[in-house]
């Protein structure tokens, strides 16, 4: 039973990094109604990020999740102005489509460059040891990264002037637009704080588990349940839900086989949508 | 009637055309390109029932294709059936299983429809890799006897060709007949607004399900086909996520909405990726011009090279559909 309690436990940690993931595809998709499926590529890039800094600094691999949110931030507005901007406001089919010609683009290159052979970060902090447990201090500390980089996005939204034009644009693009806000500008920084967001939690996950290039497809699918759990443009809520979802798993990981995991979130992703049509979505129904 | 539209007779053209080609001269390596030309176009064109059509976009097309392979060398190499027969059932057992996920996913609109049919292909993948009867992710191989009802592999390779060229041409039939038809009518409207689509009589819910499982039928006999021809499936060759997204780019480079747009895009889109893939400097890169490649049209021509033919030539609208 304690080997449950400890599994659990570990999940909560690594839902937290799931959470910071979900939050970068929750931001954009609130904010601008485009559903970012470079998210999963972008996610695999912040593993890179890290494999490379790490390569030519070896320091503290927390320390090197500011460089990794500055790259994120340029990379955002980058891809922003290349894939996003022309489509925004029209059929979300074209967002879709664009979004995911970019991600075609990044992992085709990543392949070239790094093949689809694992990689793995070299670092870990000390564990905590309790009982017959030990819980890696890797962990421990992606998830302290995790919810302190959630509370400065919150604190950032909320309190900030920059926060508080993004959250007006999600709320009603031509009203801001109205009231003197320059929406192409608030776009472009939400998109790049999303793409700083799934870059930073590739980080983090790196540190964790062992990745290749197509690992990204993986916490896509994550990030997805999470934001439709938690609801759009509730960037906290996400990461929450992170938390519930990590649960969930450290919860079923002792019994069953880790294959079956994609079927199970998937089923909780359907589950949501049919159960709950528009209702959590937040305030927007769909197009 | 779908008798008195040109286009009908064009398709027929095609086909034999593909049929005529490699029988003259016995030219096996052309053979093999047209017939991965021919499974693009299968592809594409039913793809287009969703995305051109209805307006539905479905990332995890490549799912019904992989099935249908998957039943279709159950049913030749465990049970022992006929190709033929095999390959219908193969079609018909994924059409209902498309009905059954249609049902549920179909309630969900849009975008978020598209994100359930990645997880679509990601579940019966995971379920496939898992399951018992078909091998578990060793995959299924065929023996050389699979071959011999068919009078040996070389003959069983040709009429596998045939076969294959028949369905490519079904495709198109069926993609030219629903578009000149009232159920057609509905699922352009659906595409256009289906709200306004539902208030004027047109039951969404029941079209989308039908069209979504219509559009399994023809891949999945293909898949059956093509399998039986390669002798061999495992889980990632079936369910691969690239084929069915090269589907999308497909599709949008020819011109969705149009039967020809979806032929013209799966057949290019295929010798060019035969082209990269073959090259050494460019195999590398293959994804990346497809992603740029889509990536353009997306953004500055919607409408495909068959939107830009329409344009250029006024009344071509009415002979290539």
């Amino acid at each position: 039973m304690s080997g449950v309690l400890a599994s659990m436990i570990d999940g909560l940690l690594v839902g937290a990094v799931y959470g910071l993931a979900a939050m970068g595809l929750s931001l954009i998709w609130g904010v601008m109604d485009v559903i970012n499926l470079t998210h999963g590529s972008m996610i695999a890039l912040g593993m890179f990020a890290m494999y490379l800094l790490f390569g030519a600094i070896a320091t503290n691999a927390y320390l090197l999740l500011l460089p990794v949110i500055a790259v994120g931030l340029v990379l955002g507005i980058i891809v922003y102005w290349m894939s996003v901007h022309r489509v925004v406001g029209r059929p979300m089919l074209m967002s879709l489509l664009s979004t995911f010609a970019v991600n075609m683009m990044v992992i085709g290159i990543g392949t070239a460059i790094w093949s689809t052979s694992p990689y793995n970060v070299n670092f870990s902090l000390p564990g905590i040891t309790l009982g017959a447990y030990t819980f890696t201090g890797n962990h421990i500390a992606a998830a302290i990264a995790a919810v302190v980089i959630a509370l400065a996005l919150q604190w950032f939204l909320y309190h900030t002037r920059t926060g508080k034009a993004i959250r007006a644009v999600a709320d009603n693009r031509e009203a801001a637009e109205l009231m003197g806000i320059s929406t192409t500008a608030v776009l472009t920084i939400a998109f790049g704080i999303g793409i700083a967001l799934a870059m930073t939690s590739g980080a983090l996950v790196s540190t964790l588990f062992p990745f290749t290039i197509l690992s990204g497809a993986v916490y896509q699918l994550k990030s997805f349940v999470v934001t439709i759990l938690a609801g759009l443009g509730k960037p906290f809520g996400a990461l929450i839900a992170g938390v519930l979802l990590g649960l969930l798993e450290g919860v079923v990981t002792p019994f069953i086989a880790v294959s079956w995991i994609p079927l199970i979130e998937f089923g909780l992703f359907v589950v949501v949508l049919v159960a709950f049509p528009q209702g959590i979505f937040g305030k927007r129904a769909t197009a | 009637m779908i008798l008195r539209r040109p286009f009908f007779y064009i398709i027929l053209i095609i086909a034999a055309l593909f049929v005529y080609f490699p029988l003259h001269g016995n030219n096996v390596s052309l053979r093999e390109d047209l017939i991965l030309v021919a499974v693009a176009v299968i592809l594409a064109s039913n793809l287009n029932l969703m995305i051109g059509y209805t307006g539905y976009v479905n990332f995890g097309h490549i799912v019904f294709y992989g099935l249908g392979g998957y039943v279709g060398i159950y049913l030749v190499s465990v049970r022992g059936w006929n190709l033929v027969l095999a390959a219908l059932v193969a079609g018909v057992t994924v059409s209902l299983c498309a009905l059954l996920f249609g049902l549920v996913i179909l309630r969900l609109r849009g975008a978020y429809f598209a994100l359930a049919t990645i997880g679509i292909l990601q579940a019966v993948q995971a379920f496939v890799s898992n399951f018992g009867p078909w091998e578990r992710s060793t995959g299924m191989y065929l023996s050389f006897d699979a071959y011999q009802p068919l009078g040996g592999a070389m003959r069983a390779l040709w009429i596998t060709y045939y076969l294959i060229i028949a369905v490519m041409a079904l495709s198109m039939i069926l993609s030219l007949a629903i578009k000149n038809s009232k159920f057609g009518l509905g699922l352009f409207a659906i595409r256009e607004d289906e709200d306004a689509a539902l208030v004027l009589g047109v039951n969404a819910t029941v079209y989308k399900a039908i069209i979504y499982s219509v559009s399994a039928f023809l891949p999945a006999v293909a898949g059956a086909l093509m399998f039986y021809k390669n002798a061999m499936i495992d889980p990632s060759i079936a369910f691969e996520f690239m084929l069915s997204l090269e589907g999308i780019v497909m599709l949008m480079l020819g011109g969705q909405g149009a039967v020809m747009g979806a032929a013209l895009g799966g057949g290019l889109y295929e010798r060019l990726r035969s082209y990269l893939l073959t090259s050494p400097t460019l195999s590398n890169f293959h994804l990346v011009i497809a992603g740029g490649l889509l990536l353009l049209v997306v953004l500055f021509s919607p409408g495909g090279l068959i939107g830009w033919f329409y344009r250029l030539v006024p009344g071509g609208r009415k002979v290539i559909e």
